[in-house]
């Protein structure tokens, strides 16, 4: 047996003895997601036994190094980690702003004391982090942002307001694009991480169409930071940023595999006892672009652990992902029917589908527009002239 | 195994990169014999250049004088065969037919496979009855006759048929013609009496033939694998063949892109390259990342189809190859449209090689069944 393949039988037998069967069901709604944190409420044992049991073998982050919580694995472990996963159809134990985003910032950019104390807390889910980025005038054009940090020593005082701030109103802390310098657009931004029970931050939910919920304009009011929480020097938070969002893009991708990316013409025709031919077509066409998406998530990731493949590509991915994961979305509703049209019934699950179909027209915005990757394509990889 | 090629597939790249880039050059091969009404529609000459690079046998197995290698290998040749439309029997001969053979017996591989890795022998693949690829129906039929058979029926768009050496025909030996059993493979010499071509040009140049068997005698020693058994067998040789083909358009995508994306920053209209117009940036960004995602469908196919070159194949490969077909058909479909819309009046002149891309992948996407077809075969296979 190659070490590979021992490896594979260890996470195997790992999962069948540590992996409950209730966390063994695809996630319906909200509160089947683990996010962890100061606050979160555990919707049964079940899923406080799957965090706790993988947080101890360092399995929520597989593939950070042991000192940070992670548990180590090399690229094709990590794969074997996944392949195991989905074969079992485990949910991920914890979905998490800080393990999608921060941490890999922090793995970078990080002093070495951060990374011991931010991402160990990350890995345990102790800590739930939020995104300070968007503000009201500055969406896609993010460099514009106007929140100020005023140097007062030892200390920042920071002013402004943050919009579309996901989670903010049950995220214990935040990472935070703040101005530092007002003469440099792009070399004037700091990068800093802070409490949201900081005396001067308060939050205001907004509503979405799905009906939920979850982000918030958020608001700073002489919030003091202290200086050492900060990451990477002085005014050169936009690199962070950036890398940050190369993350980010990557995680709403679907890149990773799992249901984003599958087929679902069967699971339809099945579901409403056969459809339309020519929505049968449609489903097939896009079962057809799933599967070769998927195909092409596993040599992103591939190729992303040896450093192959271009540095902007992300983009692409979260280009291709969202659309794709919309328009799935849209043939569910039109296979389910007026059935999918349920908005609170205990049989839609709450109005699941209608509710999902309506939060995945977010996926082509947040993170960067479809038309803002399409730049970035243009620019970064096709090299073409003048992109805006 | 990871989805991109490993060191070895790297080189192998390199080398035939360079070498049919040069060599294969749209302007030595496509349109010089289409400029000289070639009747066979590519070059003898750069066939045997093939064979010296050890190209013609690389799907042959060791044991058979090839390289033993696999449908990731012979991808990276189509790739680059697509991008120059360089006319090549590479894909029905040293993919398709080689495939097939292998599922002979030691007198047929040892009386064809010797002179295709030679490059001395072309062998071309008789399977379409009709103008789509639908290989499910097959009416032409071989009758056993005395310790042979013979052969009634006609096939068509048969690519290089007239000028090949030996037709791999897929024939009828029972039952009735949409039958799954009852069908046999034949290697059939191209001197056989009462093979009759009828060779047509296609609108990439390509030659194809319509192919009749008037009453062809074939002894024993033409049947490739087991009488009334060949199903599995074409299977495979149909899985290789539409990977194959998949690649190649991989290839005409990315050479039909490459080609508009540098038109872009070179032709100037309103005072500016016509490359900063957002209208043209976003579409083409767009074809980049569709096409990447084909180029992921194809190697997914080819790395499942090389996971089980042994017996039957395995239902995630089969609805993969299909993936690839269908993924990278309806990709080079856009990029060779967009190609010749953004080059504007001059995409439509024969002088500029972007109208030569658009027609090739008409060809291709026909060639083993198109994106329709294949879309399809990926719903029947996943059950619905
Ligand atoms: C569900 C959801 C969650 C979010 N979570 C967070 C979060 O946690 N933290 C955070 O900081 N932000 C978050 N955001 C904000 C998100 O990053 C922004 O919405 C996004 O960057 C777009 O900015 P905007 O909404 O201001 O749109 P605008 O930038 O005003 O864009 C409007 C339209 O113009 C187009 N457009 C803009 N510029 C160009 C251009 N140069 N070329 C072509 N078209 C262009 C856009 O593509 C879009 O279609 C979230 C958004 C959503 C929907
Ligand atoms: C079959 C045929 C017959 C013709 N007959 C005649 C004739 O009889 N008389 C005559 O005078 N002309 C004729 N034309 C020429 C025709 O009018 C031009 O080809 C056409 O105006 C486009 O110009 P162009 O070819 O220079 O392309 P370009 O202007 O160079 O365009 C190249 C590409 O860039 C795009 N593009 C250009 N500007 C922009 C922009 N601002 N924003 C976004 N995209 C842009 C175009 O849409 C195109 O995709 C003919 C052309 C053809 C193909």
């Amino acid at each position: 047996m190659s070490d590979l393949e021992a490896f594979r039988a260890e996470i195997r037998a790992w999962l069948d003895a540590n992996c409950p069967p209730e966390m063994r069901e695809p996630v319906r709604t909200e509160d089947d997601v683990c996010w962890g944190g100061r606050e979160f409420k555990f919707k049964n044992d079940a899923q406080r036994q799957w965090l706790e049991s993988c947080a101890a073998k360092g399995y929520t982050v597989p593939d950070w190094p042991k000192e940070y919580g992670g548990a180590g694995m090399s690229a094709a472990e990590a794969k074997v980690w996944r392949e195991e996963m989905a074969k079992i159809g485990a949910r991920i134990p914890l979905s998490s702003f800080g393990i999608w985003m921060l941490g890999p910032a922090l793995l970078k950019f990080g002093s070495e004391e951060q990374k011991r104390h931010y991402l160990n807390q990350i890995a345990r889910g102790e800590i739930r982090w939020c995104q300070g980025y968007s503000e009201p005038g500055s969406g896609s054009d993010l460099v514009s942002l106007q929140t100020y940090g005023e140097d007062k020593g030892d200390h920042w005082v920071v002013n402004g307001q943050k919009i579309w701030t996901s989670y903010a109103d049950k995220a214990d802390w935040i990472f935070c694009l703040v101005r530092t310098d007002k003469a440099d657009k792009y070399q004037g931004i700091s990068f800093l991480l802070f409490d949201m029970q900081s005396p001067g931050v308060s939050t205001k939910p907004i509503l979405l169409i799905s009906g939920n919920s979850p982000f918030c304009e958020t608001f700073f009011d002489n919030v003091k930071v202290p200086k050492d929480q900060i990451v990477g020097p002085l005014n050169r938070g936009w690199d962070v940023a950036k890398y940050l969002l190369g993350h980010e893009r990557e995680m709403i991708s679907g890149a990773g595999g799992g249901d984003r990316t599958a087929a679902i013409g069967a699971a339809m025709n099945r579901m409403s006892g056969g459809v339309d031919p020519i929505l049968r077509a449609e489903l097939a066409q896009f079962d057809v672009d799933a599967l070769a998406y998927a195909a092409m998530g596993e040599k992103f990731m591939d190729e992303v652990k040896v450093g192959k493949g271009h540095p902007a590509k992300s983009n692409m991915m979260k280009y291709a992902g969202t659309e794709l994961n919309k328009r799935r979305h849209e043939l569910v509703m039109a296979s389910g029917g007026s059935a999918a049209l349920e908005w609170d019934s205990e049989g839609s699950d709450g109005g699941s589908k209608a509710r999902n179909w309506l939060r995945t027209k977010a996926n082509s915005i947040e993170g960067g527009t479809s038309e803002v990757m399409l730049n970035v394509i243009a620019k970064r990889i096709l090299e073409l002239p003048g992109v805006s | 195994m990871p989805l991109y090629h490993t060191d070895d597939q790297a080189m192998l790249a390199e080398t035939v990169t360079g070498f049919i880039a040069d060599e294969g050059a749209i302007k030595k091969q496509l349109r010089r014999w289409r400029d000289e009404n070639c009747q066979d529609g590519f070059g003898h000459d750069l066939w045997r250049r093939f064979a010296e690079m050890g190209l013609t046998g690389m799907l042959v197995a060791e044991a058979d004088g090839g390289l033993g290698m696999g449908h990731t290998e012979a991808g990276i040749v189509l790739e680059q065969i697509g991008r120059n439309l360089t006319p090549s029997p590479f894909l029905t001969t040293s993919v398709m037919a080689t495939t097939a053979l292998a599922g002979g017996s030691d007198d047929v591989r040892g009386r064809w496979l010797p002179g295709i890795v030679a490059g001395q022998t072309v062998a071309a693949m008789a399977i379409d009855e009709g103008a789509k690829h639908r290989p499910e129906r097959i009416a032409c039929r071989a009758e056993k006759a005395g310790n042979g058979f013979r052969l009634s029926g006609a096939k068509d768009f048969v690519v290089h048929g007239a000028s090949a050496d030996v037709l791999i025909v897929a024939a009828r030996t029972s039952g009735a013609d949409d039958d799954d059993a009852g069908i046999t493979l034949f290697a059939v010499p191209k001197d056989a009496s009462g093979v009759s071509h009828d060779n047509v040009r296609l609108v990439d140049s390509s030659m194809a033939s319509h192919v009749k068997f008037d009453a062809v005698e074939l002894d024993g020693g033409a049947v490739i694998g087991d009488v009334d058994g060949g199903r599995e067998l074409l299977g495979r040789v149909l899985a290789a063949g539409r990977a194959g083909a998949a690649a190649e358009q991989a290839g005409v995508a990315g050479g039909a892109m490459d080609m508009t994306v540098d038109y872009l920053k070179q032709r100037k209209q309103f005072g500016k390259l016509i490359g900063e117009f957002q209208a043209l940036q976003h579409r083409a960004a767009h074809l980049y990342s569709e096409l990447e995602i084909a180029r992921a469908a194809v190697i997914k196919a080819q790395q499942l189809l090389d996971a089980n070159d042994e017996g039957a194949i395995s239902q995630r490969a089969q609805i993969m190859v299909s993936v690839a077909k269908a993924k990278a058909g309806k990709v080079a479909g856009l990029a060779v449209r967009e190609g010749v819309q953004m080059h504007g009046g001059i995409g439509m002149t024969d002088e500029y090689d972007i109208g030569l891309y658009m027609k090739r992948d008409r060809a291709l996407a026909e060639f083993m069944g198109d994106a329709f077809y294949h879309t399809q075969r990926v719903a029947e296979l996943s059950g619905y």
